[in-house]
């Protein structure tokens, strides 16, 4: 693990955050360092995503303390969530359909020359953005509506890049990919390692966590359930603490069961 | 948004290379080799063509077709249709209810409808005529109070839209009617105001008002600038493009949009000097159109109103501010509905409690769909506002040449506006299959 500094970019304590009926979140901590690679895990339903939005200000947490940098911020808008540095991508992409791909590398935060987009300096940029990436696609100016899934995704990832962000979150971002995007996504992962980002990694693939993580954090129904180094953590003990599993005679049968069908 | 840059990188490269290697890099892995790019020469253009006609993105084909088909059933009925006159008459005619579809457009490309933008052009007239002639305001300082108001309107809706939630097609409906019974109640018994034609808005908009004073030079002037521009400006960005070393128009393509953008402008202005001028109210219309281009195409502002358009949760989480956009495109909407309804007073030199009723929204609305703006949102461009005027402008001068009743008009007019929503459904389902919608 590489920590460059001791203070965590970005730091949530004790985030709550309430649907209606159901408390998605309950009192979970987060920390993420730069040049960190954080892995977020959890079941289904567990309030990963919740977690991530909340974090990128699409739903504002209801209670608890965002800390960026070690001190104290709101983010209540996803605005607010870009203008600290924080760039996210969807696991529904969230595209503009209608738009090419320089338009949606630059959607929100448009080059501009005399006031008047720059189309042409947007359009060499990222050209060599995604040459930088080894990323193919087609043409930069075709809308993304003619676009394969894979190269969807890696259009979502570059985006992120764009506006030279401190933490990028990427919410499974493998989880569409053939066996080389996925490789490729993981070097870009630890491109951003390298370039001293923080990275926080949503995941359900164990073998993708265990090759590009630092941390482990576990999430299970809407609480934290451990952060375990991944030098020092076996496949088990993550499968164990996603699953909710501790040292009992049903739980015991329920893990060997679960590690039987990982092998 | 055009994607006709699409001039194989090899050649691109290729200048770029000896002067700059980066930029070359760039450019080599940028291009798939399963993607189809236009060959060079003309056979490029047509298989590029058929391509796209295949795809489903028609363009401006089935306006020029529509054009066609209308002028030739209306000469051979009626020899003075395509008479300088009478296509003089459909270039002044257009502008009120095209200055309605710009606004429209806007709405168009966010995926929603106004439907209140004739009730507001009638509501304008009645509060111009109103502040002109019985408080006695200067004509000039009463035009920018009228616009005023219309951006006012259109804000409200925007507001109930945006912020309350309620479906912009309830809050316009409602508007439609409201706005209608104020311009009614402003109107007072007699239902009509005069407004002295001498001065002002007024005479610039009137059917006597032409540009340069009917000086046979306004018209070339006007086609040779318009030339000029598109000239000028391809180069500039085909020369920018080049020393970024990012594919450009090649030269013969630029000079055959400038040939045949020459040859139907000098055509136009021809025509309108052959008859009597350029009228004012369509210079106003075509400025309008050009800085709306600009304004949607080269500005931050028009790329929110795609982004929008396209999806909207996409356009929120890049952190644009969805409901301030859908405001801002309804009072821009209410304004030119408002600018659109001094044109009416200009027609007339009176504010009616006729005009903005009848089928002034739905021609509104069917110029900018038949011109080739989706009524799903996130395609489309100003000049359809042009091309569906023309459409519709052409039919219903035809119509009154041939001496048809209302009635006759209103299902033809009814037939081409449900003609042209079925082909933008089509194309853009065969867009779909095509994997560019």
């Amino acid at each position: 693990m590489i920590h460059v500094s001791a203070t965590p970019v970005l730091a949530l304590r004790g985030a709550s955050k309430r649907f209606g009926a159901v408390q998605a979140l309950t009192d979970v901590n987060l920390e993420v360092h730069a040049g960190e690679v954080v892995a977020l895990v959890g079941d289904n339903g567990a309030g990963k995503s919740t977690l991530v939005k909340a974090i990128a200000g699409v739903h504002p947490i209801d209670e608890g303390v965002v800390e960026w940098e070690g001190r104290p911020v709101s983010i209540s808008k996803p605005h607010d969530s870009q203008e600290l540095g924080v760039a996210t991508v969807y696991q529904d992409l969230a595209l503009c359909d209608n738009l090419d791909v320089v338009g949606n590398l630059y959607l929100g935060r448009e080059l501009r020359r005399r006031g008047v987009l720059d189309e042409v300096t947007m359009e060499q940029k990222a050209r060599e953005l995604l040459s930088t990436l080894s990323i193919r696609i087609p043409s930069v100016r075709i809308p993304i509506a003619g676009l394969s899934g894979g190269q969807r995704q890696v259009v979502a990832i570059a985006r992120a890049l764009i506006g030279d962000p401190k933490i990028v979150i990427l919410d499974e971002p493998t989880a569409a990919l053939g066996v080389e995007q996925t490789a490729q996504v993981l070097d870009l992962v630890e491109r951003l390692r390298e370039r001293g980002l923080g990275v926080i990694l949503i995941s359900h693939n164990m073998a993708d966590v265990k090759a590009v993580a630092d941390t482990v954090a576990v999430l299970r129904l809407g609480k934290n359930n451990g952060t375990f180094p991944v030098k020092d953590t076996s496949h088990e003990e993550i499968i164990a603490a996603i699953t909710g599993a501790t040292d009992n005679a049903v739980t015991r049968r329920a893990e060997r069961r679960t590690t039987e069908a990982a092998k | 948004m055009s994607d006709t840059t699409k001039t194989p990188a090899a050649k691109d490269a290729a200048p770029a290379a000896a002067e700059d290697p980066t930029a070359a890099a760039a450019a080599a892995p940028a291009v798939d080799p399963r993607l189809l790019v236009r060959e060079e020469g003309f056979k490029g253009y047509i298989t590029e063509f058929k391509r796209k006609v295949k795809g489903g993105e028609l363009g401006s084909i089935p306006v020029v077709i529509g054009l066609i088909v209308i002028a030739t059933v209306f000469q051979l009925n009626n020899d003075r249709f395509l008479s300088a006159d009478n296509l003089s008459n459909i270039g002044y005619y257009m502008a009120a209810t095209g200055m309605l579809a710009i606004g429209l457009v806007f709405v168009l490309l966010l995926g929603e409808i106004d439907l209140s933008v004739g009730s507001v052009s009638g509501l304008a007239a009645a509060v111009f005529a109103v502040v002109v002639t019985k408080n006695g305001m200067n004509a000039w300082l009463a035009l920018l109070l009228t616009i005023v108001t219309g951006v006012a309107i259109g804000a409200l809706h925007g507001w109930f839209f945006a912020k309350i939630g309620v479906p912009a097609f309830v809050v316009t409906l409602a508007g439609f009617l409201g706005w209608n019974g104020l311009m009614l109640w402003l109107l007072g018994s007699s239902g009509t105001i005069n407004i002295p034609s001498d001065e002002g808005p007024v005479r610039l908009l009137g059917k006597a008002s032409f540009l340069l004073d009917q000086d046979i030079i306004g018209a070339y002037l006007l086609a040779g600038l318009a030339v000029l521009s598109l000239l000028a400006g391809s180069f500039m960005d085909q020369r920018r493009r080049r020393a970024a070393g990012v594919p450009f128009r090649p030269t013969s393509e630029i000079v055959l949009r400038v040939v045949a953008l020459a040859i139907v402008a000098f055509a136009a202005a021809m025509v309108f000097n052959s008859s009597a001028g350029v009228p004012n109210a369509l210079v106003i219309f075509l400025i309008c159109l050009v800085v709306v281009d600009f304004v949607l195409r080269r500005t931050s502002f028009g790329r929110k109103v795609f982004a929008v358009g396209g999806g909207v949760e996409a356009a929120r989480r890049a952190g644009i501010n969805v409901e301030m956009v859908r405001i801002t495109v309804f009072a821009i909407a209410g304004g030119f509905a408002a600018v659109g309804g001094m044109f009416f007073a200009g027609q007339t030199s009176s504010a009616t409690m006729l005009a903005g009723g009848g089928n002034t929204l739905m021609l509104a609305i069917a110029a900018a769909v038949i011109g080739g703006t989706s009524l799903f949102g996130g395609r489309g461009t100003v000049w359809s506002a042009l091309l569906g005027m023309l459409v519709i402008q052409s039919i219903s001068t035809g119509l009154s040449l041939l001496n048809m009743e209302a009635s006759i008009q209103y299902m033809i007019t009814g037939a081409v506006l449900l003609g042209a929503v079925v082909i933008d459904s089509v194309s853009r389902r065969s867009q779909k299959a095509a994997g560019r919608a």
